[in-house]
């Protein structure tokens, strides 16, 4: 987008922010919060275009607070300001209607302080018209299926109480695999605000590399417990489980965390283990949707120990708990696991005989109380035997507790991280993503 | 919005084969009330249109939350470039047969309107639900919540077609949290969300409502002293909750023809299942008849239209126990050569259409659900989904439940929890050895089938009897 467009939607919403002040009644806050995109997505698939479009979103989530009763209204945000405004004021209307047919909620956060922030990240992103033949030619040849997502993301923030945040951003990624006659493939994304050629030829070539491993024999496992190295990516997808149902302090209050038995320091998990919220790459806004701002770094899970939970404002009124800036569903939004010891040339010296796994897929938790979670593995996971990586493996299913692979059967980190970043596009196109090390983990359970 | 739209057509001046315009206009509310006081209450619009464009074979699409003259005007410039920018890429060269015209309207039957109940009264429902679930102290956290959805769509296009389809549903949901120390324990009615359907707010109060919210609180307390699921391999008797998500995961998407043919391989993934397949597999015993039936009144995935306008018609998938035809829309069909069916849906007006599933069901056949359990000397019943994960070809499941019974000498004996069980698909579905009647074929449906790049959530209906499958791994839960 450019700029003067951006600039555009700005003036916009901040008009919308100075107009519901006026229509305010004294007894009356609100907060509204913005969402808007303009996003290429072209999806790929044999190294050929299967769809390929732009979509142009937005939208005002407007919510009103009087009397200890709130409402929401979402409504769409087009930057015609004769369009937005009427979806405002009929909205505004709506929430008075309602909000005295409602029960009181005792546990309503108003918006207070006075909070302001304003980061625009420009890029330097492919053109539309340049995204097919530049992702394209350097594959042709090759089993490419994948999307690539670019564009501007706004997430802006404005209340009552005169706080206000705008965050814009260019960006893409592009989240592709690399199959093999057989159907072993080898993953990978390539993320940023600037698009580098060179970074792109480097990323495809190593993935090449990747794919002769691939066209070794496949190795079918039985199921047991191998010593394991998982990938950055696949320590990424494990982490996100943690936003599922355990680091949520409302989760802990209310019976559903995963993490109860670590808050209750029934268990503790290695002290080569620790995890923290760290917002200081700029990835994603710092702002929640009362428009207060996270601390730049957030200790959680320190050497093994749970040292705080996520906790919003209204979790921390209805538990007396101290509120940190967490959003409304308490999920990590910059998580970063620290990392350890195991030097990237000892890894395989390390786990001698065992698996390396690429990637996991489709993880859930079985048994969410005691930290159980299944799932399978995924693109280029390996046989290893002496050191030496023998041949991929056929696809196996784990089941294993947190608890044992982040506790007593974690060997060590990776001295080094890598950022995965978030790709995904339900609703519109996420920000942000994990940092994390590898991690070498002994007895990890297969089942099928 | 019809004769807008009609103008908005004729006033493009594009060198286009083909320009198709689906506008979509959404009102959903969402209520949610936790132990009894109100945690959500909010309604959501949205509008737009998605204009695809064909060009020399190649489709390009633009999508606009503005439906004045001039936004739709740029979006259909914007669809063709990209068009024309992917031409000599493109992996199929589709024609406008792929885009036949249809002219009709669908509407979801219902007795009382959307709107026929206040946000009070319906938080006053809600709260009542929470009250009549705690009936223990040990209930640590009670959850209700009641959702609908008016969503109108208007499909027209260059060659004549006009659509339009209006789709009323409500969701309903309730659960509750157990814990005694350290165990905890949750049950729900029929799992998360699987209360979707399309209808009025009649729905919101279904026959035996409060018996239902106090067994739910009852089987909660019950869990937490019941024994865990046994490791063994049993006869395994699903109740229609799971069958539902049973169907959905290892039926409805391994035979996507869109995940056959690769689009989805970089994210959802592949198939088992091959071309080739189709009128030949042997996917399951030959009790297995599954169909795709988006004319199920009520059920939450019908429509008589998908999104590319193709009529949608019932269609065996799977018929006493072999495969017949793909989930595939007409794009899928002429790429792969295999016969499909009306499945090309988008979540909303900002994403092009892919193969979905609308309503998978598998039919009934004989026994009531106390014959199917007499007829077992030892086995294992579970009902309502709390755990689901399959592999990326849709092979290795493993899927845990709520709430399970111990089946002894042809009876329903002690309560089991925390029950999984695990399988491949086609051993899973050659064990079927009993299928029950339409006296327990029950329907349910999610709004939260995820697919496709850009990624979209979508509403699917699956409808099942009671099922037995011989001979599968059971299993508890703990460290």
């Amino acid at each position: 987008m450019k700029i003067e467009e951006l600039s555009a939607l700005e003036v916009s919403f901040n008009r919308l922010i100075e107009s519901l002040l006026i229509k305010k009644a004294e007894n009356e806050q609100f907060t509204v919060r913005l969402s808007s995109e303009i996003s290429q997505f072209t999806r790929f698939n044999h190294a050929k275009v299967r769809q390929t479009g732009c979509v142009a979103d937005g939208w005002i989530e407007l919510t009103l607070m009087k009397d200890q009763r709130n409402s929401v209204r979402q409504f769409p945000f087009t930057g015609n300001w004769e369009v937005d405004w009427q979806l405002a004021y009929t909205a505004l209307q709506e929430l008075r209607d309602e909000l005295i047919l409602l029960p009181i909620d005792p546990y309503l956060v108003l918006p207070s302080g006075n909070n302001t922030s304003r980061e625009i990240h420009s890029g330097n992103l492919l053109a539309a018209e340049a995204v097919v033949p530049t992702v394209l030619e350097l594959v042709a040849g090759l089993d490419f299926t994948g999307i690539y997502a670019g564009g501007v993301v706004i997430k802006a923030y404005g209340d009552s109480s005169g706080q206000k945040h705008w965050f814009a951003t260019d960006s893409f990624t592009l989240d592709y695999s690399l199959f093999s006659p057989s159907e072993q493939a080898v993953k990978g994304t390539f993320a940023g605000s600037d698009w580098d050629e060179s970074a792109y030829i480097a990323k495809i070539s190593e993935g090449k590399k990747q794919l002769e491993l691939l066209a070794r024999p496949v190795k079918e496992l039985p199921r047991g417990q191998y010593k394991t190295y998982f990938a950055p990516a696949a320590v990424a997808d494990l982490l996100l489980m943690l936003s599922w149902g355990a680091v949520s302090e409302a989760d802990i209050q209310q019976g559903n965390s995963a993490l109860a038995a670590l808050s209750r320091q029934e268990k503790q998990l290695s002290p080569k283990f620790s995890l923290k919220e760290n917002f200081q790459r700029g990835l994603v806004p710092r702002f929640n949707e009362l428009g207060e701002i996270a601390a730049p770094e957030l200790p959680v899970i320190e050497k093994g120990h749970l040292v705080n939970t996520l906790v919003n404002s209204r979790t921390a009124k209805e538990y007396q708990k101290i509120a940190n800036g967490a959003n409304g569903s308490e999920t990590l939004r910059a998580p970063e696991v620290s990392p350890g010891n195991l030097e990237f040339e000892q890894i395989l010296p390390s786990l001698d005989t065992g698996l390396y796994v690429s990637n996991l897929h489709y993880l859930n938790w079985s048994d969410r109380h005691t930290g159980r979670i299944t799932g399978m593995t995924r693109y280029a996971c390996f046989w290893v035997e002496n050191g030496e990586i023998i041949a991929p493996i056929e696809n196996l299913r784990f089941d294993e507790s947190l608890y044992r692979f982040w506790g007593e059967n974690l060997i060590d980190l990776t001295t080094f991280q890598e950022f995965i970043p978030e790709v995904g596009t339900y609703e519109s196109r996420q920000l942000g993503g994990s940092l994390v090390p590898g991690m070498l983990v002994k007895d990890f359970t297969y089942t099928l | 919005m019809w004769s807008e739209l009609r103008k908005t057509i004729a006033s493009f001046d594009i060198p286009a084969d083909w320009i198709g315009i689906r506008a979509v206009k959404e009102t959903s509310t969402t209520r949610l009330v936790r132990d009894a006081l109100p945690q959500v209450n909010g309604k959501s619009f949205t509008v737009g249109a998605m204009l695809e464009v064909l060009v020399n074979g190649c489709l390009g699409y633009a999508a606009t939350n503005s439906l004045e003259l001039s936004s739709l005007q740029a979006a259909a410039q914007t669809a063709y470039n990209q068009a024309l920018a992917a031409s000599e890429w493109w992996i199929h060269p589709f024609r406008e047969s792929e885009r036949p015209k249809v002219v009709g309207e669908y509407k979801s039957p219902f007795i009382e309107s959307l709107d026929s109940l206040s946000p009070g009264e319906i938080n006053d429902l809600l709260v009542r639900i929470c009250q009549t679930l705690k009936v223990d102290d040990k209930i640590v956290q009670t959850i209700a919540s009641a959702s609908t959805t008016e969503k109108e769509s208007w499909f027209v296009s260059s060659n004549g077609s006009e659509v339009y389809q209006k789709i009323l549903s409500i969701g309903t949901h309730y659960g509750v949290t157990a814990q005694d120390g350290a165990i905890v324990q949750q049950r729900s009615n029929n799992g998360s969300q699987a209360n979707c359907y399309q209808g009025g707010l009649e729905l919101l109060q279904q026959e035996n409502l409060w018996h239902r919210v106090r067994q739910i609180g009852e089987q909660a307390v019950e869990l937490l002293t019941a024994e865990e699921c046994p490791t063994t391999r049993t006869n395994l008797v699903l109740a229609p909750d799971q069958m539902m998500l049973q169907i959905h995961e290892s039926v409805g998407h391994p035979i996507e023809i869109d995940r056959i043919l690769g689009d989805e391989r970089n994210y959802a993934g592949g198939s088992f299942v091959n071309k080739n397949d189709f009128g030949n597999l042997v996917y399951g015993s030959p009790l297995m008849n599954i169909t795709f039936d988006p004319t199920v009144p009520g059920e939450f995935a019908s429509y008589g239209f998908d999104d590319t306008g193709a009529v949608a018609t019932k269609e065996y998938l799977v018929k006493e126990g072999v495969l017949q035809r793909g989930l595939g829309s007409l794009e899928s069909q002429v790429r792969a050569g295999v016969a499909g069916v009306a499945c090309a849906r988008a979540s909303s007006w900002n994403r092009p259409a892919i193969d979905r599933m609308a309503n998978l069901n598998l039919e009934p056949l004989n026994g009531t659900f106390e014959d199917i359990i007499a007829g077992i000397e030892h086995g294992v019943y579970m009902e309502s989904n709390r755990s689901w994960s399959i592999d990326d070809r849709r092979y290795k499941f493993q899927f845990g439940c709520e709430y399970a019974k111990l089946i002894e000498n042809g009876k329903l004996t002690k309560t089991l929890r925390n029950p999984n069980y695990r399988a491949t698909t086609p051993e899973f579905w050659h064990s079927l050895i009993k299928v029950g009647d339409a006296t327990n074929w029950q329907m349910y449906g999610t709004p939260y089938c995820g697919k496709g790049e850009p990624n979209q959530a979508i509403s699917v209906g699956h409808g099942s009897p009671v099922c037995v499958f011989a001979n599968v791994e059971v299993f508890g839960g703990g460290v």
